[in-house]
C-alpha cells in the first residue's frame, strides 16, 4: 500500500546557510497517527513546511500518497496536506468563521451548495457549526484553534499535520481537541513537546532533533525511555508514568 | 485602545434597518451624503429636511438620538474652520452684537458645518446598523474591487490581534516601573513600536504561508452567492427623497 508520506533523505538549508534538517527518512502509512517529538529548534516546523511545498528540499524527495511534492503539482498536494499552523491567529484571517473555512475548498474550485455543505462538514466535525457567522476575535482561544482544523478539513484532506497543537490551550481545550481528533478518519501527524498528548493520540513517534530522526517507535517505549527522552531534551510532565498511562 | 475598538460602532439589534443587506445600506449612504453636498447652502429648508430623513433613519434603526449625538463630536475638530470663517473671509460685513461678521463667510461656515453634520449622522447610522464584515460584504456586492474589500477585511480581523499585542507590550513595559510623563521618556514606547511593526511584518508572513498552505495562489475567492432581494432596494427611496429636495432647492 502505497505510504501516506514518505520522505527520502531530506535535506534542507535555509538561505543564510543554517542546516535544518540532515536527511530525514520517515514514512507514514494511510490511517497511521505519528508523533513528531522535538525540542525547540529541533527542525520540526521545518520539516512539517516540507510536506506541502512551502519549503523545497535541498536534497531528497517528498511524497504524499504516492504523488512527489513538486511545483508542478503544489494544487493536489496542498489539498491532500492540510497543515494546521501553531497561532490560530495566523491561520483564521477571514472576517467571520465561515468565510475562513470556505477559503481552502474555494481554492480548490467548489462554489455554491457544495461549498456550503462542505463548510458545514467541517464545522460539525469540529463542534463550532454555531459559530460560524462569528468573527474570530469572539471566540475563545481553544474554538479558534478547532475552527483552525476546521479550515485545512474543510478541503478533505489525506494527511492532516498539527504544528504545536497544544501550547496555549487549557486543559479542557486540550481534551476537546483530542475529542476532534480521535473520531476523524485521517492520517495524522502531530508535531509536539506535549508527550502525554502524543501518548493519547498517538500510538507511534518519532523524535527529531538537530535535523535528523534520532529514534522511531511506539510512543509508549520511546517515552519510558529515560535516557532516550533526557539525551534530546525532552521531559515528561512531573509525576507522569507513562507506563502507567493508559487511555 | 481596548479589545473590540474596531467594532465598537456596531450596535448589535434587530431592526428592520439592521435586517437591510449591507449593499443597500452603503449605496443608500452613499448617494445621500451626494444629495446633501449638491442642496444650494441658502436652502436651510432643505438641510431641515435632509436632516429630518437621517434621524428618521437612525430611529427605524433603534439608535437613540442621545447616541447620535455623541458620536457626532467626532467631527469637532473638522468643523472648527467652519466657525473660523464667519470672522475671517472678506465681503460685506453684518453686526451682530459687538461681533462684525463676514456675511460670506457665515454661508461659508454654515455650508460645511450643516453639510459635514448631516453627511456625518448619515455614516453613523451606518455603522451603528451594519457590522464590519457586512460592511466588507456590501462594497464587494457593490463591486468594489476584490483588492480594496481583501485588504480592509485584512485590517478588521487583524485590528484587534494588534491592539492586544500592543496592550500587552504596554502592560509589560509599566510592569517594569515605565511610566512615561514627558517627550524625553518616550523612547521606550518608539521601541514597542518599532517591535510592534516587525512582529505585525513576521505575522504576515505566516498568515501568507497558512494561505498558501490551503491553495492560495494570488486571488481570494470571491465566497459571496447572495442576491439582493430587490425589495431592500428600496432603502434607496431615501436618497431619492434627498435628491428631489436638492432640487426643488435649485429650482426654488
Amino acid at each position: 500500500m502505497t505510504p501516506a508520506l514518505e520522505l527520502r533523505s531530506v535535506a534542507f538549508a535555509y538561505p543564510g546557510g543554517h542546516q535544518a534538517l540532515f536527511g530525514i527518512d520517515l514514512t507514514v502509512a494511510a490511517g497511521e497517527r505519528v508523533a513528531l517529538l522535538g525540542p525547540n529548534g529541533a527542525g520540526k516546523t521545518t520539516l512539517v513546511l516540507h510536506l506541502n511545498g512551502i519549503l523545497t528540499a535541498g536534497h531528497g524527495a517528498v511524497a504524499v500518497s504516492g504523488l512527489p511534492v513538486t511545483k508542478a503539482n503544489l494544487r493536489e498536494i496542498r489539498r491532500r496536506v492540510g497543515l494546521v499552523f501553531q497561532d490560530p491567529d495566523d491561520q483564521l484571517f477571514m472576517p467571520t468563521v465561515r468565510d475562513d473555512v470556505a477559503f481552502g475548498p474555494a481554492n480548490l474550485g467548489l462554489r455554491g451548495d457544495e461549498l456550503d455543505a462542505r463548510v458545514h462538514e467541517a464545522l460539525v466535525a469540529v463542534g463550532m457549526e454555531d459559530h460560524a457567522d462569528r468573527p474570530p476575535h469572539h471566540l475563545s482561544f481553544g474554538q479558534r484553534r478547532r475552527v483552525a482544523v476546521a479550515t485545512v478539513l474543510a478541503m478533505r484532506p489525506d494527511v492532516l499535520v498539527l504544528d504545536e497543537p497544544t501550547s496555549n490551550l487549557d486543559p479542557a481545550s486540550r481534551r476537546e481537541l483530542r475529542e476532534v481528533l480521535e473520531p476523524l478518519a485521517v492520517t495524522i501527524l502531530v508535531v509536539t513537546h506535549d508527550l502525554p498528548f502524543a501518548l493519547e493520540v498517538c500510538p507511534r513517534s518519532a523524535i527529531l532533533d538537530g535535523g535528523t530522526i534520532v529514534a522511531d517507535g511506539p510512543t509508549g517505549e520511546l517515552l519510558a525511555d529515560d535516557d532516550l527522552l533526557r539525551a534530546h531534551r525532552l521531559e515528561l510532565p512531573f509525576g507522569f508514568d507513562p507506563r502507567a498511562a493508559r487511555r | 485602545m481596548g479589545a473590540g475598538h474596531a467594532h465598537a460602532l456596531y450596535r448589535p439589534g434587530t431592526s428592520p434597518l439592521h435586517r437591510i443587506a449591507p449593499e443597500c445600506k452603503i449605496a443608500a449612504t452613499l448617494l445621500f451624503v451626494l444629495a446633501v453636498v449638491a442642496t444650494p447652502r441658502e436652502a436651510i429648508w432643505a438641510f431641515a429636511l435632509h436632516a429630518a430623513l437621517v434621524i428618521g433613519a437612525g430611529r427605524i434603526g433603534d439608535l437613540p438620538l442621545t447616541v447620535m449625538a455623541r458620536r457626532l463630536v467626532i467631527e469637532v475638530p473638522f468643523v472648527a474652520f467652519a466657525f473660523l470663517l464667519p470672522f475671517i473671509a472678506g465681503g460685506p460685513r453684518i453686526d451682530v452684537g459687538p461681533l462684525s461678521l463676514s456675511e460670506s463667510g457665515l454661508w461659508g461656515g454654515w455650508n460645511i458645518l450643516a453639510k459635514a453634520t448631516i453627511g456625518l449622522l448619515a455614516t453613523v447610522v451606518l455603522a451603528s446598523t451594519t457590522d464590519l464584515p457586512g460592511l466588507v460584504r456590501g462594497m464587494e456586492r457593490l463591486r468594489v474591487p476584490r483588492v480594496f474589500t481583501a485588504v480592509a477585511g485584512f485590517m478588521i480581523r487583524y485590528a484587534d490581534v494588534i491592539t492586544g499585542e500592543l496592550r500587552r507590550m504596554s502592560v509589560a513595559r509599566r510592569s517594569r516601573g515605565h511610566d512615561p510623563r514627558w517627550l524625553w521618556q518616550a523612547r521606550a514606547i518608539a521601541s514597542s513600536a518599532g517591535a510592534l511593526f516587525v512582529r505585525c511584518f513576521e505575522r504576515g508572513e505566516r498568515v501568507h504561508l497558512a494561505m498558501l498552505s490551503r491553495g492560495y495562489t494570488g486571488t481570494l475567492p470571491a465566497l459571496d452567492k447572495h442576491r439582493t432581494p430587490p425589495a431592500e432596494w428600496l432603502t434607496l427611496a431615501l436618497p431619492v427623497v434627498a435628491a428631489g429636495v436638492a432640487t426643488a432647492a435649485w429650482v426654488a
